[in-house]
Parts: structure tokens; C-alpha cells; sequence
């Protein structure tokens, strides 16, 4: 698994993202607010997210560290730790 | 002979727009083959014959508006049995054609009319920002949609030089002369919708452009048009139907550890989401109670099937409630795929026909919203609608002591004229016990012979 800096991890999220809502706009995004809150996400696209993480870094998120990936920063801080 | 015609996609449906032909003359086609693409206000569908034949002269042109029932195309060979091209509205319940012979729809796939298309106010927006012309885009979203990183990597304005990923490039039809070859038809149609023939790569002898190759009209605003349709159902059902409610709260705590489980013990592309049991315990429930199971046309018309809507928020506003056939029969695992699925194409705006007029009743889940509980207006003509709030934490009382577990409040809103409050009381304990019993919920139940269990 490659390491991912914080700002890799960002640019990931942004690109999983961007497949799954299109609209999404993670510059808007308050940082430290809830992801899919700010980002309009419903379960189906969190998930989606884990799918799409996983396909990207090989990483498989448990569900018990999804409160963990609950906002941007945590979820940037996340997969920058793991995959460190 | 028969004909394929302009079918009813609602109650509400006068007219549609065919956006795109997917059989062609000599193509044999079977009933419940995918042979067009209909434009309505809230989606595009998939249409398909209701016989088998040949499909013959081809009696609409795409991007032609016509009203429901008109001829779109003769299908030769065909008994006048199978004459049944034009479902009235909405759709026909009973009988379900036995063991739908569904198999890979023909010619679906390639050419999706999403394809270039736009779903997304703020996409539109940044292209228009970036001067990227939209028409000349290939979209890499579900379905062909264009993404906020197609137009990112499109280069600014202007239609060539786009690498659009095409499995066959034909080349432009723009001789020496400057001047596009193209059809009168395609001539007349790029006129219409305000599009530059020299723009549109062509698909003719010798690049010229056919009809098929001018972009469709950029959608007609949906937005305007889905509020619409939203209103006059809704309007609709509030008028016509008379609605009682009932409500109980759900102890998930025995559902949601099993789920858990499950779900840590296998990779993260099969795990499924609470929401899927509760689909699941609703249509189980639903295939019991044909009285809240089917459609209000001229009277009672119960279902012995069970063709779960699932109500989808499409992204930048809006509503769709699509259905997955035989949701009570599928393991956890069929209906969660068959959800993803469902909900993918729904927000790229294409489903098909069978889903948009097929389901007996709905389900509306706002929990993602953090609301307790949701109140629904039943979808005419079907009988039912069931809704579920957020999953949260309560206080309740188990064996006599006070005890802390994840519940859902599950409402039903039924129509009064087929059902009494005792039955629906009864379908909404029954999806209560059945998401006590997590493992039997995952399993697939083999239909019932002989229609509805009791």
C-alpha cells in the first residue's frame, strides 16, 4: 500500500468523490464538519466511498472506524495514518 | 403485425419524447425486450415491447414529441395475441408475464443516452465558467453523466480536440468545401436545437451527419419539469386518496448487531446497509397484505407480487421512486446490489420501463437526514407507502428494566379505501417481528404458488 500524505489522501476523497456525486464540492466543505452532512452524502454514497478507497489503495475501512472518517479532516487523517 | 407504441409512464403522462432507438428494422425482438428510450419529466426510460416479432418501419424519428399511444414503430410477425404494445396507465398489475424471460436487454449498454448528458447544476456551471463546451464531452460518470472531472480535463470551449473515448471514431464530416454533409433531417434538427452541424461528428457515408448524431436537445429543464410531475402526483394522491397513519417504533438492536457481523466478516464491496433489512422486512410484509400490496385503478387491484419502490433523491432536487421486482423473494444480498444498482441509474437519470410503472408499493427512508419519523404520501395509484426515520438510540423497556437500544420508527400511510387501520397495524408489527429474525430475513423465499400467502 502506498503512503498517502494529507494531501494525497485529500485529492483521493476528492477523486472517489467526484465519481459518486459529481456535484460535490470539497473546497466548500468545512473541514471539521460531518462529510455527509456538508457534502450531501446519503449511506449508499458513504459506502460507496469505502468501495471506492478501497479499490484505490487497497485499504479496507471496518465499519467500527467509520465515526473515524465521520468529517474531512478525520477522513484525511485516517487513510494517511493507515496507510503510512 | 402489430405496433410498438408511445406508452403511458404514469398516470400523469400525455406525451413523450423518443430519445433513442436500440433495435433497428430486421431486428426479432422478444416481449419485454428494451427497444427505445423515452424522455419523461422525471427520468429517462427504457422501454420494451410487449410481443415478439420483427421489428419493421420505424414510424418516429428520434427527438420527436408524440402523445401516448401513438405508433412508433410496426413489429412484424406478430400475433394479434401479443397486441398489447400500449399499457394503458399506469401499468397493467396482473397477470405477471411468468418467469419473465429477462435476460441481457439488447443493445442497452453503449449508447446511453445519459451519455453526455449533465446532471449536475454545478457541473453546468463550472463548464460554463471554463467555456467547455458540454455537447463535445464524454462523460466518465455512472451511465455516461459528465463528471466535475471531465470538464476539469476537457480543454476550453470549442468542439475539437475533445478525446472523446469511442469505440469507433467516424471521422467529421467537414470537407475541403467547409460545408457538413449531413441529412435534411439532421439539417433540420440541428436548426432546432440550436447546434452546429460542423460541430457533430457524423456517422453517414463519408462522415455525413445522420439524424442520430445531433445531440439531443440539451434536457429540457428537468428541474422545472420533475417539480411538476412531483406536484400533479402528489396533488393527485392527497385528492384522491384517503390516507390514514399509524406508527411504531422498531428495536433494531438484534438486526443491527447481526448486521455487524456480517458485514466484518466480508469484503467491503458486499457489505449491506441497514436500510436493505428494512426494505427487505417491508416487502416480506407486504407480500402478506395484498389489502396494502398493489394499485387503486377503478377499484382494488391487489398484488400477489411484491415490486418494492424505493424512493431516491436525485442530486440538485428532486425525486424518483423506481422499483426492484421481487424484493421480498431476494436474500439481503440480491437486494442490496439490486439497490446500488437501482440507485445508480436513477441519479444518471435512466431507468426502466418495468421499474418506473412496476412497483406495487414504496418505501421512503429519511434516516441519512437525522429526521425521527416520515409521514408519506402514498404514490398513486399504488395503496401503501412505508416509511422510516433515523436509526438512533432509545430508552426502552426490555423484560421489565430500562435498556438502551438503536431504534427506527417505521410509519405507514395507507389508502382507506382498500385497507382499515387493522391491517395496517398488523403490516407494521409483522415488519417489526421480521427484523427480529436477521437470518431468516437473508433468506431468499421462493415465491408462493397461487398469489398472495395469507
Amino acid at each position: 500500500m502506498t503512503a498517502l500524505t494529507e494531501s494525497d489522501a485529500r485529492d483521493l476523497i476528492a477523486k472517489v468523490l467526484a465519481d459518486i456525486a459529481p456535484e460535490v464540492d470539497l473546497d466548500g466543505a468545512r473541514p471539521d464538519g460531518q462529510l455527509q452532512e456538508e457534502l450531501g452524502l446519503d449511506s449508499m454514497d458513504f459506502l460507496n466511498l469505502m468501495i471506492g478507497i478501497h479499490d484505490e489503495t487497497g485499504l479496507t475501512v471496518p465499519e467500527r472506524d467509520y465515526p473515524a472518517l465521520s468529517t474531512l479532516d478525520g477522513a484525511i487523517a485516517y487513510l494517511a495514518e493507515r496507510t503510512a | 403485425m402489430g405496433e410498438f407504441c408511445m406508452p403511458s409512464l404514469g398516470a400523469d403522462m400525455d406525451e413523450g419524447t423518443l430519445l433513442e432507438w436500440l433495435v433497428a428494422p430486421g431486428d426479432p425482438v422478444r416481449r419485454g425486450d428494451i427497444v427505445a428510450v423515452i424522455d419523461t419529466e422525471k427520468s429517462d426510460i427504457e422501454v420494451e415491447v410487449f410481443e415478439d416479432g420483427v421489428i419493421g418501419e420505424l414510424l418516429v424519428e428520434v427527438g420527436t414529441t408524440v402523445p401516448v399511444g401513438t405508433p412508433l414503430a410496426r413489429i412484424e410477425g406478430a400475433t394479434d395475441a401479443g397486441r398489447r404494445s400500449a399499457p394503458t396507465s399506469p401499468p397493467v398489475p396482473a397477470p405477471q408475464p411468468v418467469a419473465p424471460a429477462e435476460g441481457p436487454p439488447r443493445g442497452v449498454a453503449t449508447t446511453a443516452r445519459t451519455a453526455g448528458r449533465v446532471l449536475s447544476p454545478i457541473v453546468r456551471h463550472l463548464a460554463d465558467e471554463r467555456h467547455v463546451d458540454l455537447h463535445h464531452l464524454a462523460g466518465t460518470g455512472p451511465g455516461g453523466v459528465i463528471t466535475r472531472r471531465d470538464v476539469e480535463g476537457a480543454p476550453r470551449s470549442g468542439p475539437g480536440g475533445v478525446a472523446a473515448p469511442l469505440e469507433h471514431r467516424p471521422t467529421r464530416a467537414t470537407p475541403a468545401d467547409g460545408r457538413t454533409r449531413s441529412s435534411p433531417y439532421a439539417r433540420r434538427l440541428a436548426a432546432e436545437r440550436e447546434v452546429s452541424l460542423t460541430a457533430v461528428v457524423g456517422s453517414g457515408p463519408g462522415g455525413a451527419v445522420l439524424a442520430a448524431d445531433v445531440p439531443a436537445a440539451a434536457p429540457v429543464d428537468r428541474d422545472a419539469g420533475m417539480r411538476d410531475a412531483i406536484a400533479r402526483a402528489m396533488a393527485r394522491s392527497k385528492r384522491d386518496i384517503p390516507h390514514y397513519y399509524l406508527q411504531t417504533t422498531v428495536d433494531l438492536g438484534v438486526a443491527l448487531d447481526w448486521l455487524r457481523t456480517r458485514n466484518e466478516a466480508c469484503p467491503v464491496v458486499e457489505r449491506v446497509l441497514p436500510a436493505v433489512l428494512l426494505l427487505k422486512a417491508t416487502a416480506s410484509a407486504a407480500a402478506e397484505h395484498p389489502a396494502l400490496n398493489g394499485w387503486w385503478e377503478d377499484g382494488h387491484r391487489p398484488s400477489s407480487d411484491v415490486h418494492l419502490g424505493v424512493a431516491i433523491a436525485l442530486r440538485g432536487g428532486g425525486l424518483v421512486a423506481p422499483g426492484i421486482d421481487g424484493a421480498d423473494q431476494m436474500s439481503l444480498t440480491e437486494l442490496m446490489t439490486a439497490l446500488r444498482d437501482l440507485t445508480g441509474r436513477a441519479r444518471a437519470g435512466r431507468v426502466r420501463q418495468r421499474e418506473w410503472t412496476g412497483p406495487t408499493i414504496t418505501v421512503t427512508n429519511l434516516g441519512d437526514l437525522g429526521v425521527d419519523a416520515v409521514w408519506g404520501v402514498i404514490r398513486p395509484p399504488q395503496l401503501a407507502m412505508v416509511g422510516f426515520g433515523a436509526v438512533h438510540d432509545e430508552v426502552l423497556a426490555v423484560d421489565g428494566a430500562p435498556a438502551v437500544r438503536p431504534v427506527v420508527v417505521a410509519s405507514l400511510a395507507a389508502d382507506h379505501r382498500t385497507s382499515d387501520g387493522i391491517e395496517g397495524a398488523a403490516l407494521l408489527s409483522r415488519i417489526a417481528a421480521l427484523l427480529q429474525d436477521p437470518d431468516a430475513l437473508d433468506r431468499p423465499h421462493p415465491h408462493p404458488t397461487g398469489g398472495a400467502t395469507p
